[in-house]
C-alpha cells in the first residue's frame, strides 16, 4: 500500500509527537472503557450521576421547602427545595419521569403562574446531559422580558463568534479546495481533535488553557501534516480522482469520528476552565472565554490573511489554487505548498476547535455538526476563495444566531442550509467567487 | 462463545428486510451515481421522505396502503425537483454538498419539537403497520427452517421487500439497455458530448434523480415495515453506509447493489456476534459493547476508503463503466 510505502518519510519528532499523543488517547479510552463497561448494578457509584433538579423562585427570591415529587419506571421520590430555592433527585436511569409540584406545600400568598401546570415531564430522549431541570414559575410574572433590540445585539454578538470560529475551520477547507480541488468531508473531525486535546490537556491533565491552547494548536498542525504525508499524497501520486478521493474523505471521517466516539464516549464534556465569567456591554452579556475566542479569531484571521497576501508561500499557495500547472511551470514547488496548506488547515481547524469547545461543548461529534455549516459558508463565499469563506462564515454563524429570533432554536441549523440552497440558485458562484469555478 | 447463533444471526441478514431496504436505496443510487454520475449524498433523505411520507398519512388520516404510498412517492418526486433544479447546472460537487445539506434539513425539520404532533419529533411514529399488515395473505402462523424461521408478518414484509429489489431491479436493467439509459450513461462519461448532439442534459439528470430518489424513498417505506420510524436513523451515516453498499457491489452494475447489501450485513452481523461473543467470554474484556458496535462503524470508515482507492469498481463492475468524471 501507498500509504505504508510513505509513512517513513513522516520526520521522527512527529511521529513521536504523534505516537505520544495517542498513547494518551488509548490511556483514556480504557479509562473510559473500565468505567461503561461496569454497568452491574452493584458498581452504580462508577457510572454518571443523573439527576433532575431546579429551583423554586419568587421574583428573585428563593422559596424553601416546596415538595417535587420525581416518578418513573417505579422509582418515586420527594424532593424539597433548600434555602437557596435548589431541589435535586438522582435518579437510576436515562429514562421518562414525571416530575410533579405539590402546591399545597407553597408558602401562603404564592400560587403557581400557571395553576394547571403541576406536572413536567423528562423523557428518555432529553438526557444528553446529565443534569436536567424543570422549573415550575411561581407569582406574578416580574420578569423584564428583554426588548426584541436586546435580544438583537446579543443573539448578533454570539452570531459574530461562531462565525468567527466557523471562518477559522472554513479557510482550511477553502485553502484545501483550492491547492488540490480536495471537497475535505473529513474537516470536522480536525475540528473536533483540536476540541478533544483541549479538554484532555485543560480540564484532565488541568494544564492552564493558555498553555493549553498552543500545544493544541501544535498537534493540530501535525494532524494536518501527518494526512497529507500518510494518505493525500499518496493518493495525488497515484492520480485517483477528486470525486473518489472525496469519498476517501468521508471513509476518513467515519473512521475518525467513531474512533473519537470510542476513545471518550458519548457524554458531552463540558469545558469549566474559568473563562464563563460574564461581562456585560449594553444589553450584551458575553463571557470572558467569548471575547478571547474573538480576539484570537479576529488576530489569527488578519495573520493568515497577511500571510496570503504578503508572504512568498502565500502567494505562491494562492498562484496553486489558481493554475496549480502554471505555477508549477514557473518554479513553485506544488508539492510542498499543498504540505504546508494541510498544516495550516489542521492548526486552523484544531483552534476553530478549541473555540467550539469554550463555545458550547465537547463531544466526539462536535466538529461534524458544523462542518455543513462550514461547506455553507465556503460555498456561500465562493468554493476557494479565502476571503469568500470569511465572508460566508460570518453570514452563515449571524443567520444561525438571528434565525433563532423568528424561528424554535432547533431548526437554526436548518436555516442556514436552507439559504445555502437558494444562495446556489441565485449566484452560484458564491458572493465572491469567480465564475469559471461552476463548471 | 456461541458459533451457531452468531452465524445463524449472519446468514439471517441475507433476507432480512433491512438487507432489502439497502439494496433498494443502493439501486436508486446507483441510477443516480452508477449510470448518471450525480453525486446524491442526500439518500437518507430520500429514505426519511419515504419513511414519514408513509407513516404520516397512515396515522394521521388513517390513510389505505396504496394512497399512502403514493403520497410517500409524489412527496420524493417533490423533493427531487426540489434538490435538482439549483444544483444540477452546476458541477458535480455542488450537488453533493446540497444534498447532503438538504438531508440534515429534512432531519432537523422532522426532529423540531414544534411538529411532535406531527412528527412525533425525536420520538418519533409508531402504529402505521396495520394497513400493510392488513394486505397480508400468508395465514398466521411460523415458517421456515432453521435461521430462516418468522412468523406470517415478517414473511410478508420479506417477501414484498425481495419483491421490490427484484423489480427495481429489473426495471433498472431494461431502462439503462434502453435509448434512455445510453443518454444517461453518455451524461456520465462526457456531458459536452450528450449535449452537443441536441439532448437536453439537465432534464435526463432530473429524470435520473427523481427516479433514483423514488427508488430511495421505497426503501424508506421497506425499512420502516419491521421497525418503527425513528429520525436519529436518517443522518448522513445511512447515506454513507448506502454508498459503501454501492460502491462493494459495484455502482453501475445490476447485481452489486443487492449483493453489497447482503455483504454488508452479514459482515456487520458477523463482527457483531464475534465481538460481542469475545467480550462476553472475557476475551476482551476491556471493550464494552458500545465500544464493540463503534468499532463497526470504523471498520465501516476503513472499507468504504480502501474500496474507493484500491477497487473504486467494485466486486461486480467494469473499470471502464465507472469513471470518476471529476
Amino acid at each position: 500500500m501507498h500509504a505504508g510505502k510513505t509513512s517513513g518519510l513522516v520526520p521522527r519528532p512527529v511521529a513521536l509527537v504523534l505516537a505520544t499523543l495517542f498513547a494518551a488517547l488509548a490511556l483514556l479510552g480504557v479509562g473510559s472503557a473500565a468505567a461503561s463497561a461496569s454497568t452491574d448494578p452493584s458498581e452504580e457509584p462508577s457510572g454518571p450521576v443523573l439527576s433532575i433538579g431546579g429551583i423554586m423562585r419568587d421574583g428573585d427570591d428563593p422559596v424553601e421547602g416546596v415538595e417535587v415529587t420525581v416518578e418513573g419506571g417505579g422509582f418515586s421520590e420527594v424532593a424539597t427545595s433548600d434555602d437557596t430555592g435548589r431541589w435535586s433527585v438522582v435518579v437510576p436511569e436515562e429514562g421518562d419521569y414525571s416530575v410533579t409540584i405539590d402546591p399545597d406545600t407553597l408558602p401562603d400568598g404564592l400560587d403557581l403562574r400557571d395553576p394547571d401546570r403541576t406536572t413536567a415531564d423528562v423523557t428518555a430522549a432529553e438526557w444528553q446531559t446529565n443534569t436536567i431541570s424543570r422549573l415550575f414559575p411561581l407569582g406574578e410574572d416580574t420578569r423584564q422580558t428583554s426588548g426584541f433590540l436586546d435580544l438583537f445585539m446579543q443573539r448578533l454578538v454570539s452570531g459574530l463568534n461562531f462565525g468567527l470560529l466557523v471562518a477559522l475551520a472554513a479557510i482550511g477547507i477553502t485553502l484545501i479546495f483550492g491547492t488540490t480541488g480536495l471537497n475535505n468531508f473529513a474537516h470536522g473531525e480536525l475540528v473536533t481533535f483540536g476540541g478533544i486535546l483541549a479538554w484532555v490537556f485543560a480540564v484532565l491533565l488541568g494544564l492552564n488553557i493558555f498553555i493549553a491552547i498552543p500545544i493544541v494548536v501544535i498537534l493540530g498542525a501535525a494532524f494536518g501534516y501527518v494526512q497529507d504525508t500518510v494518505l493525500w499524497r499518496p493518493l495525488r501520486r497515484k492520480g485517483v480522482k477528486l470525486v473518489q478521493a472525496m469519498i476517501v474523505s468521508i471513509g476518513l471521517a467515519l473512521l475518525l469520528r467513531y474512533f473519537y466516539l470510542f476513545m471518550v464516549g458519548g457524554g458531552t464534556k463540558t469545558m469549566n476552565v474559568g473563562l464563563s465569567e460574564a461581562i456585560v456591554l449594553g444589553p450584551v452579556r458575553i463571557t470572558t472565554g467569548s471575547v478571547l475566542s474573538m480576539a484570537l479569531s479576529v488576530v489569527v484571521l488578519v495573520g493568515v490573511a497577511l500571510f496570503l497576501t504578503r508572504t512568498r508561500i502565500g502567494k505562491a499557495t494562492r498562484a496553486v489554487s489558481d493554475n496549480a500547472a502554471l505555477a508549477a511551470a514557473s518554479g513553485i514547488d506544488v508539492d510542498r505548498i499543498i504540505r504546508i496548506v494541510w498544516v495550516i488547515a489542521g492548526a486552523l481547524a484544531a483552534l476553530a476547535g478549541v473555540m467550539l469547545a469554550l463555545y458550547r461543548q465537547v463531544s466526539w461529534d462536535m466538529g461534524f455538526q458544523v462542518l455543513l455549516l462550514m461547506f455553507a459558508a465556503v460555498t456561500l463565499g465562493g468554493l476557494g476563495s479565502a476571503y469568500g469563506a470569511l465572508v460566508g462564515s460570518i453570514v452563515v454563524g449571524l443567520f444561525v444566531e438571528l434565525s433563532t429570533l423568528f424561528i424554535p432554536a432547533d431548526l437554526k441549523y436548518a436555516a442556514a442550509l436552507i439559504v445555502l440552497i437558494f444562495v446556489l440558485l441565485l449566484r452560484p458562484q458564491g458572493i465572491l467567487g469567480r465564475r469559471e469555478r461552476i463548471g | 462463545m456461541d458459533w451457531g447463533n452468531i452465524l445463524g444471526n449472519a446468514v439471517g441478514e441475507l433476507i432480512s428486510p433491512t438487507t432489502a431496504a439497502y439494496a433498494l436505496a443502493a439501486i436508486g443510487l446507483g441510477v443516480h451515481f452508477g449510470y448518471t454520475g450525480l453525486l446524491n449524498f442526500g439518500q437518507a433523505a430520500f429514505m426519511l421522505i419515504g419513511a414519514y411520507g408513509f407513516a404520516i398519512p397512515t396515522i394521521s388520516f388513517g390513510a389505505p396502503l396504496p394512497v399512502a404510498v403514493l403520497c410517500a412517492l409524489i412527496a420524493s418526486v417533490l423533493f427531487a425537483l426540489f434538490l435538482g433544479i439549483p444544483t444540477l447546472r452546476l458541477r458535480a460537487d455542488y450537488l453533493a454538498i446540497v444534498t447532503i445539506a438538504a438531508a440534515e434539513v429534512v432531519r432537523y425539520i422532522v426532529t423540531t419539537t414544534g411538529l411532535t404532533d406531527v412528527t412525533g419529533a425525536a420520538n418519533g411514529l409508531s402504529g402505521f403497520k396495520g394497513t400493510f399488515a392488513a394486505s397480508n395473505p400468508i395465514p398466521d402462523g411460523t415458517y421456515g427452517f432453521g435461521p430462516f424461521t418468522y412468523n406470517a408478518y415478517d414473511w410478508w414484509v420479506r417477501i414484498v421487500g425481495w419483491g421490490l429489489v427484484i423489480l427495481a431491479s429489473v426495471l433498472v436493467f431494461l431502462l439503462m439497455r434502453s435509448p434512455w439509459g445510453r443518454i444517461v450513461k453518455g451524461i456520465r462519461e462526457d456531458e459536452d458530448a450528450v449535449r452537443s448532439l441536441g439532448k437536453n442534459v439537465f432534464s435526463y439528470k432530473m429524470q435520473a434523480l427523481v427516479m433514483g430518489g423514488v427508488m430511495g424513498s421505497i426503501a424508506g417505506i421497506v425499512f420502516i415495515l419491521p421497525r418503527a420510524v425513528q429520525p436519529a436513523n436518517y443522518t448522513t451515516g445511512l447515506t454513507f453506509f448506502i454508498w459503501t453498499i454501492m460502491l462493494l457491489g459495484g455502482a453501475a452494475t445490476i447485481f452489486g447493489p443487492i449483493v453489497g447489501s447482503m455483504i454488508f450485513w452479514v459482515v456487520l452481523s458477523l463482527t457483531q456476534g464475534v465481538l460481542y461473543g469475545a467480550i462476553e467470554s472475557g476475551f476482551l474484556g476491556f471493550l464494552s459493547t458500545t465500544q464493540a458496535g463503534q468499532i463497526r462503524f470504523m471498520l465501516v470508515g476503513i472499507a468504504l476508503m480502501l474500496l474507493v482507492i484500491f477497487r473504486p469498481q467494485g466486486i461486480f463492475g467494469n473499470k471502464k463503466e465507472l469513471s470518476f468524471s471529476v
